[in-house]
């Protein structure tokens, strides 16, 4: 397999785990809405409330930035990032 | 100081830039002291700080294509995070969001997990390969990927409309804030404020609007925030609201117990403005099945990956590296004023509902509550009402109407701020509203100057008639979304759901499949943004017209559906024709990786 096929493998998978974790945060949860109502979450609001003002979305901001990294890994590992005066 | 090495030193003009903002606030202030007018104090703050975006404005102009069009490609990782962040928080964003988590509760705030969620979307599936491209425009993509001038037409056209939608709100809103800060009417405030917006971008294109859309952030976040954070330490609800509000949601809902949700009589709410609402929903418990959240909180987050004033914004990045990184920090900074809104809603709420604090009006007697100062205000410019439907004398839950934008705009003044804070806020609604219709109409314009004009039209254009061009239609597009936003016909919020359903309606799959989808060729990409836009319209009009929907999908999440057939339509028809050439095939694998050269040349 060519080192671009290996490339673009490695980066369709941290594609799918990228979103799958959106997925749980952004649509999973709120599946169970209503049985989460009652648990007390962070803070001490109820947890299915914390989720949609706090908890998702500063969930996404550190997973787009995890995920940035970890591509610019898999960028390096096979000499594919750019040179500084691209 | 703006040539040069203007880049490097980004950080302290704009640190430069704050500390004179927060100065300016602190003289006011002393002014309001002093003695100056409510009146004179809105002014000084509208006009101060549409007189700084002029100014940055005029200082970028510029005459080169990569220069109008993707600000030079040198914007700064956080930089253009901020410059996004002012993009995507438009006039809705920052007076209307609060007021309908206020209203609507927990089924309202799948707007919030989809306008954020959507930044994932953007970072995985298409920021970076964008960039990559080195496109100037969203249909320039789709032009030279699919190849044709049809599949660069239709993406111009899902563009137009997705962002016309858009902008009529933004430039209703500037006109709305306009009109109450300088206290002229409607009609022409909504000129004031699109020449004001016109200023930021006319003769710097993208580089002017970039440079505005920082300035703007800053004013509007300090906007948002000092309010917030004032009236939750003058409650002494909790030093650092986000962390210690729990106690005040939780005595919403003993309240909410206490009251109930007394459904009032068709002839009874007959009697109350239009436009106006009553507290019938929870705030904290879950009140909507999770498809009704669900499906909202999708079609927002398609919608903001489809969106063509958001995607453009990370092509002025230095390199695919930063473009990534970038959407990480837009949504930080979108994440800073999210988080705050729930927590201003309940803040507000409760000031206003809870016997027991002193700026509480339910229990109070209706004379007494139409005899407050702040209460006369805000109902004599029609956002707040109170009747006594049962005839008791006093004010019931039931009884207390209120506008959706006032829990943004009246909640100062009720907790007893003073009006510096109004002003203030203001001038953050005006620079909302300012830098995302800038970001639109820019969008907008040089889709068409680019792509319609030099691309199909007249492809030996020189680059001073093509930006010439785009000057021109940056003022007839402008001008078009004044006058109809003078006529007003819709509600601020409405329109800004439709845009992001009918962007992902016609180019959500196009966009991700032309990056993802090796096999995917022009006839498929012509079937899904001609069959995705048609159907995604089509059904709005079908329900709008009292057509019964199906699937739970309203006129709020048309896009679900326009999207399905989208993506239906293009794999059924990528398939049956043949696959793309082999120059695409390449082009294609060139995309996928960040180094080496960009498709597009830097001047094309």
């Amino acid at each position: 397999m060519s080192k671009q096929a290996q490339h673009w493998e490695k980066t369709r998978g941290l594609l799918m785990m990228t979103l799958a974790i959106w997925f749980v945060f952004s649509i999973g949860i709120f599946l169970f809405g209503a049985e989460m109502e009652s648990v007390t979450g962070p803070f001490g609001y109820p947890l299915t409330y914390w989720f949609t003002c706090q908890g998702s979305l500063g969930i996404f901001v550190i997973l787009i930035f995890w995920f940035a990294n970890r591509q610019e890994k898999i960028d390096e590992e096979f000499g594919f990032s750019e040179r500084e005066d691209d | 100081m703006i040539k040069g090495n203007f880049i490097d030193n980004l950080p302290r003009v704009y640190g430069i830039y704050t500390g004179g903002f927060l100065a300016f606030i602190i003289i006011m202030a002393i002014g309001e002291q002093m003695g100056m007018t409510a009146k004179a104090i809105g002014i000084c703050f509208v006009a101060f700080t549409v007189a700084i975006y002029a100014i940055i404005g005029y200082l970028s102009r510029t005459a080169q294509a990569d220069a109008y069009y993707v600000a030079g490609r040198q914007v700064p990782t956080v930089f253009n995070g901020m410059a996004t962040a002012a993009d995507w928080m438009s006039g809705a964003s920052f007076v209307a969001m609060a007021g309908g988590i206020y209203f609507k509760g927990y089924g309202y705030m799948a707007l919030l997990v989809g306008w954020t969620g959507g930044y994932v979307l953007v970072a995985t599936l298409l920021a970076p390969y964008l960039r990559k491209f080195g496109c100037y425009t969203v249909p320039d993509f789709i032009g030279t990927r699919y190849g044709g001038n049809l599949t660069r037409f239709l993406a111009v056209v899902v563009l137009t409309v997705a962002s016309f939608t858009y902008v009529t709100a933004q430039i209703n809103a500037t006109g709305t804030i306009a009109s109450v800060a300088l206290d002229i009417p409607f009609q022409y405030a909504v000129y004031v404020g699109l020449v004001s917006i016109l200023l930021c971008s006319m003769l710097g294109g993208m580089r002017g609007v970039t440079w505005t859309q920082v300035a703007q952030y800053i004013v509007l976040i300090v906007a948002y925030l000092l309010p917030v954070f004032w009236i939750s330490n003058k409650m002494g609800a909790g030093f650092f609201p986000h962390f210690m509000l729990a106690d005040e949601v939780a005595r919403i809902g003993e309240l909410e117990q206490q009251f109930g949700f007394v459904k009032n009589s068709a002839a009874d709410l007959a009697n109350v403005p239009k436009g106006l609402a009553g507290i019938t929903k929870a705030h904290s418990a879950v009140n909507a099945t999770p498809w009704a959240f669900i499906s909202l909180a999708l079609a927002m987050m398609m919608g903001t990956a489809s969106l063509p004033h958001v995607m453009m914004r990370y092509f002025t990045t230095p390199s695919v590296k930063a473009a990534r990184k970038s959407v990480g920090w837009s949504l930080f900074f979108i994440f800073l004023l999210y988080s705050s809104a729930p927590m201003l809603a309940t803040l507000s709420k409760l000031s206003l509902i809870d016997p027991s604090l002193p700026t509480g009006i339910i229990g109070k007697s209706i004379a007494e509550v139409q005899a407050i100062d702040w209460y006369q205000n805000w109902n004599s410019a029609n956002l707040m009402f109170v009747s006594d439907f049962n005839g008791n004398g006093t004010l019931e839950l039931n009884e207390f109407f209120m506008g959706g934008k006032a829990v943004v705009l009246a909640t100062p003044e009720i907790a007893g701020l003073p009006y510096v804070i109004s002003g203030l806020v203001a001038a953050g609604g005006m620079a909302a509203a300012m830098s995302t219709a800038d970001g639109l109409i820019l969008a907008i314009a040089n889709a068409i100057s680019h792509d319609v004009y030099y691309k199909i039209i007249d492809p030996k254009a020189e680059t001073a008639k093509r930006l010439v061009v785009a000057r021109v239609l940056l003022v007839v597009i402008g001008f078009a979304g004044a006058t109809i936003a003078a006529m007003e016909i819709q509600g601020i919020l409405g329109s800004v759901i439709w845009a992001f359903d009918f962007a992902m309606s016609g180019l959500f799959f196009p966009l991700v499949l032309g990056v993802w989808w090796k096999r995917a060729n022009k006839e498929g990409a012509i079937a899904g943004m001609a069959l995705g836009l048609a159907s995604g319209m089509g059904y709005l009009i079908w329900v709008r017209n009292g057509g019964s929907g199906f699937l739970g999908i309203t006129q709020l999440t048309f896009g679900i559906f326009g999207s399905a057939v989208s993506l239906v339509s293009m794999v059924v028809v990528s398939l049956m024709t043949s696959e793309p050439n082999a120059a695409t095939q390449k082009m294609v694998d060139e995309v996928r990786v960040p180094s080496g050269k960009s498709i597009l040349g830097k001047q094309h």
